[in-house]
């Protein structure tokens, strides 16, 4: 019955509208169809919102040598957590280097709770991602504008814009030459990642924006990046910077 | 344990047809598919959902492979008075979860 309550509790936040009428960018969400937008916008509906449970339910449970729970520091998710997701990657003061929200979430884990590894596209992690997207929902995307993370920026646009895979194709012939066309059946988007960790009804389950973007890499027949790797918190620091102020969805349900 | 989202009104009027929507989290494998070792992924599908309401069986499915993973059931009933409504979902092997609603009928 916990659950139910939640549920219900989190109806009341959807969705604040953080871009004008007159601004080209798309979500995601625009694109698909009314059913599957629809799954999107009930809560109860929402397949992603299983893994936004499991991620409230490992919140408050102790794990590793510490004896903590992400909760015996954080408190309530909904207050501490409340706009996090929204400036991730974010700089990493101990190393100098952007780190992304489950990097963050593993560091907190490995070091301060001396708990197991989580596999970064795991249940967990991606349950944990969810809980912590979501109390970011309705909010605009804000990437910091520290100057430190420039170089890493660039460095994403650059491979925004990189040839790549058999077909030497590059993200922004499909993303902003072509968004609105379609690729076979499937509209292509404008590439916005303000929707993730989402359920993908493809997948069946829920996944992480790297898992999205390693779909895609495939798809120009490319070797995909790994996961946490430096060329995708690069892409998703482009990322979030060309989507900022548009709306947090997390999370999403996409086709 | 069980991880569900259920949507019933809390509250509801004597006589009343009320919607109650159910999802519960499994990932209702085939076991058609093969894994990335080659072999296949074992079946596990829920096989069977019943609803009761104060101990009376009101609806109940039984459901196939070709049900998506975290299968959403949708169906209405009619409020008659305060109880419980039981959810319970059984799979191939027989195991069964459960989640439990309460209701007010005035
Ligand atoms: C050949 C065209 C093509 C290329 C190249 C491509 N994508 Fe995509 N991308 C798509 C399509 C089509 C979808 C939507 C798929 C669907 O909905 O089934 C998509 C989806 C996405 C999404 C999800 C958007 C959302 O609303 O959830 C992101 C983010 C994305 N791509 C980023 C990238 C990046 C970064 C690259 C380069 C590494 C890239 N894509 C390369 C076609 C492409
Ligand atoms: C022992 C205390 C402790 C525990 C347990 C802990 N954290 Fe943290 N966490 C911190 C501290 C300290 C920071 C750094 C705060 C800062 O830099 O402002 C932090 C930062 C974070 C941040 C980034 C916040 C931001 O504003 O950028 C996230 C996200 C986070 N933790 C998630 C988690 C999750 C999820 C768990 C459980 C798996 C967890 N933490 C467990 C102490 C803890």
């Amino acid at each position: 019955m916990g659950w139910l309550a939640l549920a219900l509790s989190l109806l009341s936040v959807w969705p604040a509208q953080a871009q004008t009428p007159q601004d080209p960018r798309k979500s995601g969400f625009a694109y698909m169809g009314r059913d599957t937008q629809a799954m999107q916008q009930d809560d109860l509906a929402n397949p992603a919102m299983l893994t936004v449970l499991e991620g409230e339910a490992l919140w408050t449970t102790p794990t590793g040598k510490a004896g903590k729970s992400c909760a015996s520091c954080h408190g309530e998710a909904r207050e501490s957590m409340k706009g996090v997701a929204a400036r991730y990657p974010s700089l990493d003061e101990a190393s100098g280097k952007p780190i992304d929200l489950s990097g963050r979430i593993a560091q907190c884990r490995e070091t301060r709770m001396e708990a197991a590894p989580l596999v970064r596209e795991g249940r967990d992690m991606l349950a944990l991602s969810a809980f912590v997207g979501l109390q970011s929902r309705g909010m605009p995307v804000a990437p910091p504008q520290d100057e430190r993370l420039r170089p890493f920026r660039e460095e994403g646009a650059r491979l925004y814009t990189a040839r790549m895979g058999q077909l030497n194709f590059t993200c922004a012939q499909c993303h902003d030459a072509n968004a609105g066309q379609k690729l076979g059946a499937a509209p292509i988007p404008q590439a916005h990642p303000n929707a993730y960790p989402i359920y993908r009804l493809e997948w069946q389950s829920t996944g992480s924006l790297q898992r999205r973007l390693r779909n895609c890499m495939v798809g120009t027949r490319a070797e995909p990046f790994s996961y946490g790797s430096a060329e995708f918190i690069a892409l998703e620091l482009f990322l979030m910077e060309r989507a900022k102020g548009m709306t947090i969805e997390t999370p999403g349900v996409r086709p | 344990m069980t991880r569900a989202l259920i949507n019933i009104p809390q509250k509801a009027k004597r006589g009343e047809v009320i919607e109650i929507k159910t999802m519960l989290s499994h990932p209702m494998e085939t076991g058609f598919r093969p894994s990335s070792d080659g072999r296949l992924v074992p079946r596990d599908i829920i096989e069977k959902f019943v609803c009761t309401y104060n101990g009376e069986v009101v609806f109940s499915a039984d459901l196939y492979p070709a049900v998506s993973a975290n299968p959403f059931l949708s169906f209405n009933m009619v409020a008659e008075q305060s109880g419980t409504i039981v959810f319970a979902w059984t799979d191939n092997h027989g195991k069964t979860q459960v989640q439990t609603a309460a209701i007010q009928v005035e």
